[in-house]
C-alpha cells in the first residue's frame, strides 16, 4: 500500500536509530483505533457492575483508552455484552449491534453472555449471544473480575493491531462486502425465532465413534 | 515626537491593509476545520465504505420501536386556537403589504384580498361569540 510496506527491515531499523520512524498507513490506523475503543454504555446483569468497576478509579479502563462509554450505538466501537441475555432482550441487543458503525467488536463478558451460564436451563435465557452476532473475545467467569475485562480489552487491542484492511487477507470486519447488519430475531409465540443465525453459529455436531 | 511618528511611518508599508489578516485567519480556520473532514471522507471513500441498512438507518436508536397507532390524537377544540392564530398572526403578515400598496392594486387583487379579510373577520366574530377573547 505504501512504500513502507515493502521497505527493508534493516533500513527501517537504521532509520529509527537515527530518529526517523517509518510506519505503514495500516499500522498508524490500527494504532489509533486500538487506543481509542469506545464501548457502548449498556449492561444487562451483574457483570455490568464489574464493568462499571473497571471504568472507575481503582481499575481505570481509561489507561487503555476505552473509558469513553457512549450512550448511543452510533458512536460506539465495542459492545460489551455484560450479563444474562434474556430472549426478550436478544432482539434489542442485535439491533444495537446493527446500529453501531463498522468496524465494531463484541466482548462477551461472563458465563451468561457466553452460554447462558447458571441460568442456561431457564426457558427465557438465550444460550449465548454468539448465536446471533460474532463475538471477538469471551471472558469466562461468574462474574469476571475487572482485571479479566481489562485482559479481554488488551486481547482485543492486540487483534485490532494485527488487522489488515487491504491486501489479500483482510480482517473479516474490514473487508469489502462484509455484512453491515445481522438479522434481528423475533420473539415468537413459543420461542425466539430463528433460534440462531446460521451464518454466525452452528449447533455442535455430535460425532459418534463406531 | 515628530521624529518617532516619521520612524513609524517608515516601518509601515505604504499599502498596509489591516483587514487582510482577518481574511488570512478565516482561510486558515476553514482549512483547519475542513481538512480532517476531507481526510475522513477520503478514508471512508477508499478504505471503509459505509454499510447502511434498514436497522442502521432507523431513526430510533435503542431498544424497541415506539408503540401506538399511526395518527396522533389531539383535542378537536384546538381549531379555535387555529382560528385565532390565523386572525392575529397570519392576517397581520398580509395586512401590512396590503395597506402599503392599497392604492396601486388592480381591482381583482383588492377584491381577492377583501374576501380573504372577510373570511378571517368571520373567524374573529366566531371566536368572539365563543367567548375566546374574554380574559378568564
Amino acid at each position: 500500500m505504501t512504500p513502507a510496506g515493502s521497505m527493508d527491515e534493516g533500513l527501517r531499523n537504521e532509520l529509527s536509530r537515527q530518529g526517523v520512524f517509518v510506519v505503514k498507513l495500516t499500522d498508524l490506523y490500527n494504532w489509533g483505533r486500538k487506543n481509542s475503543i469506545w464501548p457502548l454504555n449498556f449492561g444487562l446483569a451483574c457483570c455490568a457492575i464489574e464493568m462499571i468497576a473497571a471504568s472507575m478509579a481503582r481499575f481505570d479502563i481509561s489507561r487503555f483508552g476505552a473509558e469513553v462509554f457512549r450512550p448511543s450505538p452510533r458512536q460506539a466501537d465495542l459492545m460489551i455484552v455484560a450479563g444474562t441475555v434474556t430472549k426478550k432482550m436478544a432482539p434489542q441487543v442485535v439491533r444495537l449491534y446493527n446500529q453501531m458503525p463498522d468496524p465494531k467488536y463484541v466482548i462477551a463478558m461472563g458465563a451468561c453472555a457466553i452460554s447462558g451460564g447458571p441460568f442456561k436451563q431457564g426457558y427465557n435465557v438465550l444460550k449465548g449471544i454468539d448465536r446471533y452476532i460474532p463475538v471477538d473475545v469471551s471472558i469466562p467467569g461468574c462474574p469476571p473480575k475487572p482485571e479479566a475485562l481489562l485482559h479481554a480489552l488488551i486481547t482485543l487491542q492486540k487483534r485490532i493491531e494485527s488487522e489488515q484492511f487491504a491486501g489479500p487477507n483482510p480482517a473479516p470486519r474490514l473487508a469489502r462486502g462484509a455484512p453491515g447488519e445481522y438479522p434481528v430475531p423475533r420473539l415468537g409465540a413459543h420461542d425466539i425465532e430463528p433460534p440462531f443465525n446460521p451464518e454466525v453459529w452452528q449447533p455442535p455436531k455430535l460425532v459418534r465413534e463406531e | 515626537m515628530v521624529g518617532q511618528r516619521a520612524e513609524r511611518k517608515q516601518l509601515m508599508p505604504a499599502n498596509y491593509g489591516p483587514y487582510w489578516f482577518i481574511l488570512v485567519l478565516l482561510a486558515a480556520g476553514a482549512v483547519f476545520c475542513l481538512t480532517p473532514l476531507l481526510l475522513a471522507w477520503l478514508w471512508a471513500r477508499f478504505f471503509m465504505p459505509g454499510r447502511p441498512g434498514p436497522t442502521k438507518n432507523a431513526a430510533y436508536e435503542c431498544g424497541l420501536d415506539s408503540p401506538g397507532a399511526d395518527g396522533p390524537r389531539f383535542k378537536s377544540e384546538y381549531y379555535l386556537y387555529g382560528i385565532l392564530f390565523l386572525v392575529f398572526d397570519v392576517e397581520a403578515v398580509f395586512l401590512f403589504p396590503f395597506a402599503a400598496s392599497f392604492t396601486g392594486l388592480p381591482a381583482g387583487a383588492a377584491v381577492g384580498m377583501l374576501v380573504f379579510l372577510l373570511l378571517l373577520i368571520e373567524g374573529l366574530a366566531w371566536a368572539w361569540v365563543k367567548g375566546l377573547l374574554t380574559w378568564k
